[in-house]
């Protein structure tokens, strides 16, 4: 029908040749691949800032050393790394285990990866952000009578997302347009598709734009929304008239 | 691990007998994409702040493309894509140009690093204190000599760690030149790793060589902001 429609327009030049399923297939696992490791990376940030916070001298450390380490290394060289060698790794402890042979999806691998290293920007963000939560706060819920786990989450939390925005949409930027480099590592996205639809149809130039187009709009599309989460977060603050 | 170090060492640092590799081919990617990027930044930040729409507006939607893609788009796009249009091919010295993996990642590599310094750039003009426009203003400052004097001089030294950040980022981005067959660290890292089958080992010294020039560029900023930005501590 789309093609139909283009001929229809006299567009027919920019008919996606029978390609669009790849190109859909291919923007789907490019979305899923970041929401998930978005979810991974949110999730070991929170745990990473708590450490880095927290009174123990060697959780800090190791929470000092893991975003140091990750954040001064190329994510390229890190995804390799850990995608290469997780694989080393797993095999010689199910062999130590004498258990049988598992073979680490693409897809999950991934996802640990980018979790892993994206993780570490995050622990930044949320560190600086609990930070920035007035210590009185936590104090009065104390006062009250709050659990660790209920100050945490009825307290703080929600003071600190304002704060942690801006790094999470930065953070979910960076990450998006690092999950390009999966397919150098054998994933099926947006890229991989594009260069194969490009290939096979002797038309690399005009698919490798379609595929940055899209990206374009998946990154416009989150300014959008994290535009309007921080309007969310950022009800009864009060902002200087501009 | 030693006998890959033994062999590697002169890849992985600066030739392999016939073409600079590993860490030099970085830092030459690095230093040329950062010169051309910054050059043409300062112009286009100018631009950017520019109170007329149609030359502000130009600048804005390049930024926009270079900073909403991701940059291995952009570099595919520079050295696989426009090769395969043969409008391209046909022209003597577009084909020499773009037939060479080198040029197609720098000018890829300088496009979006300069499409984020612009951004930079142009949020240090914008936030400069007005008072000293006016005064220099006051003082017969007038167009290009008051950029020179006094809003340029400013405004760099104010984005100093906004640039080192996004220096940092542009090593760490050098890493999919491999891509376009450009022997870098990483490229260095991958045939080792393919030749011996040493997975951990090749990529972890890969690893810890961009640690160190990290490391290496942090403290020198931190050297650079001490420098020109004295001016913004405490007084002492």
């Amino acid at each position: 029908m789309f093609e139909d429609l283009l001929q229809f327009l006299g567009l027919s030049a920019f008919s996606l040749k029978g390609f669009g399923p790849l190109l859909l297939q291919g923007t789907w696992m490019t979305i899923k691949l970041s929401f998930m490791s978005l979810l991974v990376s949110v999730g070991l940030g929170l745990l990473g800032a708590s450490a880095k916070l927290s009174p123990m001298r060697p959780l800090r450390l190791i929470a000092q050393a893991y975003t140091t380490l990750i954040r001064g290394v190329p994510d390229l060289v890190l995804m390799l790394l850990i995608f290469y060698s997780l694989q080393t790794w797993l095999t010689t402890l199910t062999d130590y285990l004498e258990w049988e042979y598992i073979e680490i999806d693409p897809f999950a691998a991934g996802v640990i990866t980018l979790g892993f290293i994206y993780g570490a920007y995050f622990t930044e963000t949320f560190r600086g952000a609990i930070l920035a939560v007035p210590r009185g706060q936590v104090e009065a819920a104390t006062a009250y009578g709050l659990k660790r786990m209920q100050r945490f989450r009825f307290v703080v939390f929600p003071q600190m997302m304002r704060f942690a925005l801006p790094g999470i949409g930065n953070n979910w930027m960076v990450m998006l347009k690092a999950t390009a480099l999966v397919s150098i590592i054998g994933l099926a996205d947006l890229v991989k598709a594009a260069q194969d639809a490009g290939k096979s149809s002797y038309q690399l130039f005009y698919f490798l734009m379609v595929a940055a187009f899209i990206y374009l709009l998946i990154t416009s599309a989150s300014n959008i929304a994290l535009r309007w989460l921080e309007r969310r977060y950022n009800v009864g603050t009060r902002e200087a008239i501009r | 691990m030693i006998e890959l170090l033994q062999q590697y060492w002169r890849d992985f640092l600066y030739t392999d007998g016939t073409h600079i590799t590993g860490l030099a081919m970085t830092m030459w990617l690095l230093t040329a994409s950062l010169a051309i990027g910054f050059v043409a930044s300062i112009p286009l930040s100018i631009a950017r702040v520019s109170p007329r729409f149609w030359i502000r507006w130009p600048v804005q939607f390049y930024t926009y493309l270079f900073r909403g893609t991701p940059l291995y788009i952009q570099l595919l796009i520079c050295y696989t894509g426009i090769y395969s249009l043969a409008a391209v091919r046909e022209q003597p010295l577009l084909d020499s140009f773009f037939r060479d993996a080198m040029n197609c990642t720098i000018l890829a590599f300088a496009l979006n690093t300069c499409a984020y310094t612009t951004e930079i750039f142009a949020g240090a003009i914008r936030s400069m204190n007005h008072g000293e426009v006016e005064a220099a203003k006051a003082y017969g400052l007038r167009g290009w000599k008051l950029y020179a004097y006094i809003i340029m001089p400013s405004a760099l030294r104010r984005s100093l760690p906004y640039y080192s950040n996004e220096v940092i980022l542009m090593l760490h981005s050098t890493t999919v030149a491999f891509t376009a067959t450009v022997p870098d660290v990483l490229k260095v890292a991958r045939d080792a790793n393919s030749a011996t089958f040493l997975t951990f080992q090749s990529f972890g010294i890969a690893a810890l060589i961009y640690l160190c020039v990290t490391f290496a560029l942090v403290g020198l900023f931190r050297l650079a902001e001490r420098r020109w930005l004295a001016f913004l501590g405490p007084t002492h």
